[in-house]
């Protein structure tokens, strides 16, 4: 399943020490594990149960998710810009397997 | 005629015995929420969170609690010697008191975050600030919640 995260930067070019705004939005349905079918049975869990994101290669934020994230997860966080680099945005699901969304951030 | 009354008599017994039971799980459970105070305890090693610093920003009424947006704030120079490293979110109403767990680090900048939860009832929704010192801050806030947001 080749999910592309929505993500957005609310500065591309930041002067060092700047504050950068990051917004993301990826598809998933967050399944809790919780509920039942029509036919009674119970709907397997499945959760993006992590987050990170990593600017120049150095984590700026991390999330561990749980059940009571919406399905369609969206986060918003900020970060200090240091230097210029990938901004690299992955999540983990319960099977292993990751979303990754990248931007770039320009810092002078 | 006796076998079948006593039959009628026992499935009656066992209809009112399971009645019984399903009463005293709901009442129980209204007493005692969920397991967020153990979460929250297990956060802090037991240390007592101090109220303040956290701005928990969620809507009073929440008419859908299947994404209700939520942004939590701690107040913090996010320098090396004095930044918040985790915050852990939890609804002590929900079927499991889990929300997420945030980990901040100076690079961050700013304590901040923002996203969607769910919220199964009207409850109280905690944040705990964990700093790099090993204090610990709390607040919460009650929302309203209009139609639950856990498929029930």
């Amino acid at each position: 399943m080749a999910v592309k995260p929505r993500i957005k930067l609310d500065k591309k070019e930041a002067k060092k020490g700047d504050i950068v705004e990051v917004k993301a939005l990826v598809s998933h349905v967050m399944e809790t594990g919780q509920r039942r079918d029509a036919t009674g049975k119970v709907v397997p869990r499945k959760i993006l149960n992590k987050f990170a994101c990593t600017v120049a290669g150095k984590q700026v934020f991390a999330a561990d998710f749980e059940t009571a994230i919406s399905a369609n997860p969206y986060i918003q966080f900020k970060f200090k810009a240091e230097q210029s680099g990938p901004v690299v945005l992955t999540w983990t699901d319960d099977d292993g397997s990751t979303i990754v969304g990248e931007e770039t951030i320009t810092v002078s | 005629m006796t076998p079948n009354f006593s039959r009628r008599r026992a499935l009656a017994l066992g209809a009112g015995a399971v009645g019984m039971a399903v009463l005293g799980a709901s009442t129980g459970s209204a007493l005692a929420k969920n397991d967020s105070e153990e979460a929250i305890k297990k956060f802090t090693g037991g240390k007592t969170p101090v109220q303040g610093k956290i701005k928990l920003d969620l809507p009073e009424i929440a008419e859908n609690g299947n994404t209700v947006p939520m942004t939590v704030t701690v107040e913090s120079p996010m320098t090396e010697q004095s930044h918040v490293t985790e915050v852990l979110i939890v609804a002590d109403e929900n079927p499991r008191s889990g929300v997420a767990t945030f980990h901040f680090s100076p690079a961050s900048g700013i304590a901040e975050a923002n996203t969607r939860i769910r919220l199964a009832s009207t409850q109280d929704v905690i944040a705990v600030a964990k700093m790099n010192d090993g204090s610990f801050f709390i607040a919460s806030k009650q929302v309203k919640v209009t139609i639950g947001g856990c498929g029930g």
